[in-house]
């Protein structure tokens, strides 16, 4: 225990099936608080499927997965707590069409926590200025760029206090315009000491924040190391060719 | 702007037919209506009798005509929602309940439904007859409700579901706060063409003995035996009542389509 006591989010041995298709094999992933960790590889590897295990949008066909103390074991309650500790960021947004930025913020906020409506008010503020949106308050998201919807997004992961963030491609539905808004907020977040687990392929984002990548193939987590090792060196032949690709 | 996911219960644009009657001052809407309005005043005017007798004869029945279609589309709207909460349940039982619960009250012609409840169950305990239709009526259009819910909470992108879920809210708290808010924007127009439905179903009701519009032009038919006139102003009297309320509903789809 002693050793991974600062660990923040330990994923051990996770397995997941979609039928009879093993959409993760066996992951073992280790983030310590504080670290930014990438996860990349090719599309249907399994990356965005390990990240929705970590917060129980998906529920695990084997393993398990500790934040902190708190194991998610499969009882209703822990999984709330676990929600409540991890935020997440999705390539979609899905921001809620029918409230305002300010109340896509508040809403969690008041009705899980309990907080007033002055109190959430003001926290949500302070998060749109955060991520320099404060003139958007009463927006619709049918009124913001991509770009905007995204930082609405994370302010409103944000506004949960969550210790863990997850992004699911948060800029692959963007236009390439939009990308670096949504990147510098995230580079904030990793300066400001967040821990965070991040599904993408900005290597820019990857060089300037991630402390470890972790590559994926048909469900296997096959090589985890630093941005150098990973990006420059790496071992199996699978990254290489998977980098050719992208880089 | 990026690409903004709208959702609202697929309408076909209809690209093949053309659109231009809808611009036009003489569209088949204004026709209709105004036509219809033209011939209540022009009828009662050059021939008194008998369209102004019949004229003053049949308000009564608007008045119990909209008391059945208001009293049961409420109440409909209200099983449409638990019949639809029902549907998209996960547990089987409930779903099972709700699902049999369509599809028998969809299979069995509502006139049927309402002899039965007024004749049929009337052998064990007898229901004054407006208690009776209103019951048929909205057993019946909660069946129909049901469904337009059902299609309207799963016409909102999963997203919305996981988005409140990852951030700790309940099953419960997600449909209240989030899900349900936006089903009834998207079945605000459906629920509006089921009222005009309904508006128009109510005439069946006439049968039970309630004075409503149908049945108080059946009245003064039988005594005077001016069944031509009588019947011809309750068809326009109908007819510019749902031609209102259907402009309302394409009204109100046209600002859904506008507000995002």
């Amino acid at each position: 225990m002693a050793e991974s006591a600062n660990k923040r989010v330990r994923i051990i041995d996770v397995s997941k099936y979609f039928g009879d298709v093993q959409a993760v094999r066996n992951a073992n992933v280790e983030v310590a608080e504080g670290e930014v960790v990438l996860i990349i590889g090719p599309s249907g590897s399994g990356k965005s499927t390990l990240l929705r295990c970590v917060n129980r949008l998906e529920t695990l066909s084997a393993g398990d997965i500790w934040i902190d103390d708190i194991h998610a074991s499969h009882s209703k309650s822990d999984i709330r707590r676990i929600r409540e500790e991890v935020g997440m960021v999705f390539q979609s947004f899905n921001l809620f069409s029918h409230l305002t930025a300010l109340g896509n913020i508040t809403l969690a906020p008041r009705t899980v926590k309990k907080l007033s409506r002055e109190q959430a008010e003001a926290d949500a503020r302070r998060l749109l200025k955060r991520v320099g949106l404060s003139d958007k308050e009463a927006s619709y998201p049918g009124q913001l760029s991509g770009g905007q919807q995204q930082r609405v997004a994370i302010a409103r992961a944000l506004a949960m206090n969550p210790k863990v963030m997850l992004f699911d491609e948060p800029t692959s539905a963007l236009d390439p315009e939009m990308i670096k808004e949504v990147l510098d907020v995230m580079l904030d977040l990793a300066r400001e000491g967040m821990t965070m687990l991040v599904v993408s392929h900005e290597m820019g984002f990857a060089k300037a924040a991630a402390d470890k990548v972790i590559f994926m193939d048909q469900g296997e987590v096959l090589e985890i190391g630093t941005p150098a090792e990973i990006f420059e060196n790496p071992r199996e032949e699978r990254t290489k060719r998977f980098l050719e690709h992208i880089l | 702007m990026a690409e903004v996911k709208q959702t609202r219960i697929e309408i076909s644009d209809g690209a093949l037919i053309p659109d231009r009657n809808e611009k036009s001052v003489f569209s088949a809407w204004r026709i209709s209506f105004f036509g219809a309005i033209a011939l209540l005043v022009i009828l009662p005017i050059v021939k008194p009798d008998p369209f102004w007798d019949i004229l003053k004869f049949i308000p009564d029945g608007i008045l119990r005509t909209f008391q059945v279609t208001v009293s049961s589309i409420v109440i409909a709207l209200f099983i449409g929602l638990v019949a639809g909460l029902g549907r998209i349940s996960r547990i089987t039982i409930v779903n099972r309940i709700a699902t049999v619960y369509v599809e028998v009250i969809r299979g069995i012609p509502l006139l049927v439904q309402l002899f039965y409840i007024y004749y049929a169950l009337g052998q064990f305990f007898t229901l004054p007859p407006m208690v009776a239709a209103i019951i048929a009526m909205s057993v019946c259009y909660g069946a129909y409700m049901g469904e337009i819910f059902r299609a309207g909470i799963q016409s909102i992108p999963k997203g919305q579901m996981e988005a409140a879920l990852a951030l700790g809210m309940t099953r419960a708290q997600a449909l209240r706060k989030v899900i349900l808010p936006q089903t009834f924007r998207v079945i605000l127009p459906p629920i509006g063409n089921e009222f005009i439905a309904l508006l128009k179903d109510s005439s069946l009701v006439s049968i039970l003995a309630v004075s409503d519009l149908l049945r108080r032009g059946r009245e003064f038919a039988s005594v005077s035996f001016q069944y031509f006139e009588t019947y011809t102003v309750v068809a326009i009297v109908y007819l510019v009542f749902t031609l209102f309320f259907s402009k309302l509903v394409a009204a109100m789809e046209k600002r859904l389509e506008r507000g995002g």
